[in-house]
């Protein structure tokens, strides 16, 4: 699967109270979550970012909380993969759980600068910097990870196995 | 070579002799907790892929402790859902207001959880069980689904890290200062996909609250549970509250640990994690004159009786300084009951504190105590991140309960040698 976009920056630690505030955390459509989402750090984000804009960040993405409204937000208003260095790991579980691709890359937050036009394929891990004509590395999937991306979620993955 | 606690219990729950960090293991789960967060969106996936039976009823737990008494018609609607399902699903563990409190105080103290067991909840802090020698994590909404139709979720074994205390603790020191101290040392992510091991002669003489206290913030510092070997106190907390038998497990002597640090708890005062990060922490002597407009003592991690008391011991015989607002809420409706048989309430209201019904509340910004744009707030809570009480603006700084019961008098972060007699 290969994802283009343009990247949105952010830093460390992102945490989730950031991603989406608690105060909408009795909302469940995602696509009204994703109206909030980041609004803390950049305001109307769902307004200024384009379908398939990619975020990449720094490290410890998704700290804090377990909510699952926080990657369901970010999918929702369309960002297509989220790149960091590391990721919270609750965080990184919900987003494979539900269908958010991320990768993880030590070199990609270094180098790739917000505005930047990236090609990000999940399969090989290969992210090109369209803006500075170069190839990045990141972690690759590991393969758990990619059976339950291939069986379309953690849900089917488990109906499979336990349901009727 | 041998294993740690957590390696003992996920082998054990997994049917395998051994396992070691980095397997991937398939567990059985002996206990499924789901909130009024993260329950809503876990039916929604049940019902997603049309699943018409879950693995177990006595072994899932439902908590509505967040935003209840309901604070918005949309919170109303997904307690409504979760009401609906535990009635549908005769789930054994359904607690409703007026029986409820906050789930990491209400789930070891009416025996849900214990020693040995393999732990799942929708919530972040709940690693909180840790404090007993269970393993305890938390997971988002999907994952709690899958565990509750198949009784099994997938893990991969978390190398251990080991922290170890040892010395006397200061007056007015406990275990919230300790994890912040340690969070403070390590960072946010200083144990990321890790156990922390908690362990020392200090440890030792913590008091169970106390460990409740600091595995809870284990997910602070980015780990996948924290864990203390059960004890003697362990045991005699566990019995007249377990109604089934448990496992204790222990570390092995030769047990493997990526990291061992070490400290001596005699040089640590109590801390106070600045703004916007529970890692940004100072000693109270340093922390200098930091005016505050709203003081919250409770939460999943200072809201238990021993918190209450020491915050009692702090406010008796003083008032709040004018124009502060002082938040006190008893994590369980045991917690509120004892805290009246005690005199405690009594301490609280003529200290001039608002007492609330138990509630995740301003802990996260949901309400009762929601900050203003600029406004300032200290608290026993966890997490201090931008906006989490309430305007992205405001500020949270986290302490332990007497620290917090002291700045309530002085309307300032001050230590409680300020204000106590004893």
């Amino acid at each position: 699967m290969i994802f283009k976009g343009k990247v949105w920056k952010f830093g460390s630690d992102v945490d989730t109270d950031v991603i989406i505030p608690a105060k909408y955390l009795s909302i469940i459509d995602p696509q009204e979550l994703g109206k909030h989402c980041m609004e803390a750090i950049v305001p109307d984000f769902h307004v200024k970012m384009n379908k398939g804009d990619i975020i990449v960040a720094d490290k410890n993405f998704g700290c804090g909380s377990s909510r699952e409204h926080a990657p369901l937000a970010i999918k929702a208003i369309g960002i297509s993969c989220v790149i960091a260095k590391t990721f919270a790991r609750i965080f990184y579980r919900n987003a494979f759980n539900i269908g958010l691709p991320v990768l993880e890359s030590e070199d990609a937050p270094n180098q790739i600068e917000e505005g930047h036009e990236i090609e990000v394929n999940i399969d090989t891990g290969v992210i090109r910097d369209l803006t500075l004509g170069k190839s990045l590395k990141a972690k690759p999937i590991p393969p758990f990870m990619q059976e339950l991306i291939k069986d379309g979620g953690l849900m089917n993955y488990v109906a499979k196995r336990f349901s009727k | 070579m041998g294993m740690t606690i957590t390696e003992k219990i996920l082998a054990a729950h997994a049917g395998l002799e051994k396992a070691e960090p980095g397997d991937l293991i398939q567990a059985k789960i002996d206990i499924a907790l789901g909130n009024d967060i993260s329950f809503p969106l876990a039916i929604q996936e049940l019902e997603k892929i049309g699943a018409k039976k879950i693995f177990d009823p006595h072994k899932i737990v439902i908590v509505p402790d967040h935003f209840v008494p309901n604070k918005d018609i949309n919170s109303a609607e997904n307690c409504k859902r979760m009401r609906e399902y535990a009635k549908r699903y005769q789930i054994l563990h359904y607690y409703e207001v007026g029986d409820m409190g906050i789930e990491h105080a209400l789930l070891p103290d009416h025996g849900i959880v214990l020693p040995g067991d393999l732990v799942i909840g929708g919530d972040s802090h709940s690693c909180t069980y840790g404090g007993l020698g269970a393993f305890s994590t938390g997971v988002g909404s999907t994952d709690l689904a899958a565990a509750m139709l198949s009784g099994e979720l997938w893990f991969k074994v978390p190398e251990s890290m080991k922290f170890v205390y040892r010395g006397k603790l200061k007056k007015w020191v406990d275990g919230k200062d300790l994890i912040l101290y340690t969070i403070g040392k390590i960072g946010v992510d200083g144990a990321l996909y890790r156990a922390m091991e908690f362990a020392g002669d200090a440890i030792e003489q913590l008091p169970i609250s106390g460990r409740f206290t600091m595995a809870n913030m284990a997910i602070e510092a980015g780990a996948k549970n924290g864990i203390f070997q059960p004890d003697r106190m362990t045991e005699e907390y566990v019995r007249g509250r377990a109604s089934r038998p448990y496992r204790i497990y222990r570390s092995d002597m030769d047990a493997h640990y990526v990291e061992v640090k070490e400290y001596d708890v005699s040089q640590i005062e109590p801390q106070v994690a600045f703004p916007h990060l529970p890692s940004n922490t100072k000693p109270i002597s340093q922390v200098g004159e930091i005016p505050i407009d709203q003081v919250v003592i409770g939460s999943c991690t200072n809201g238990r009786l021993e918190d209450l008391r020491i915050a009692a011991r702090v406010l008796r015989g003083n008032r709040t300084a004018p124009y502060i607002r002082l938040i006190v809420i008893p994590a369980t409706q045991e917690i509120y009951r004892q805290a009246i048989k005690e005199g405690l309430i009594e301490v609280f209201l003529d200290a001039k504190a608002v007492i609330s019904t138990p509630t995740c509340g301003p802990c996260l910004g949901g309400y009762m105590g929601v900050l203003a744009k600029g406004e300032r707030a200290i608290a026993t809570t966890n997490r201090n991140f931008v906006g989490r009480m309430g305007h992205p603006e405001s500020e949270v700084y986290l302490s332990n309960p007497a620290v917090a019961a002291a700045s309530a008098v002085k309307g300032r972060i001050a230590s409680p040698d300020e204000v106590a007699e004893n």
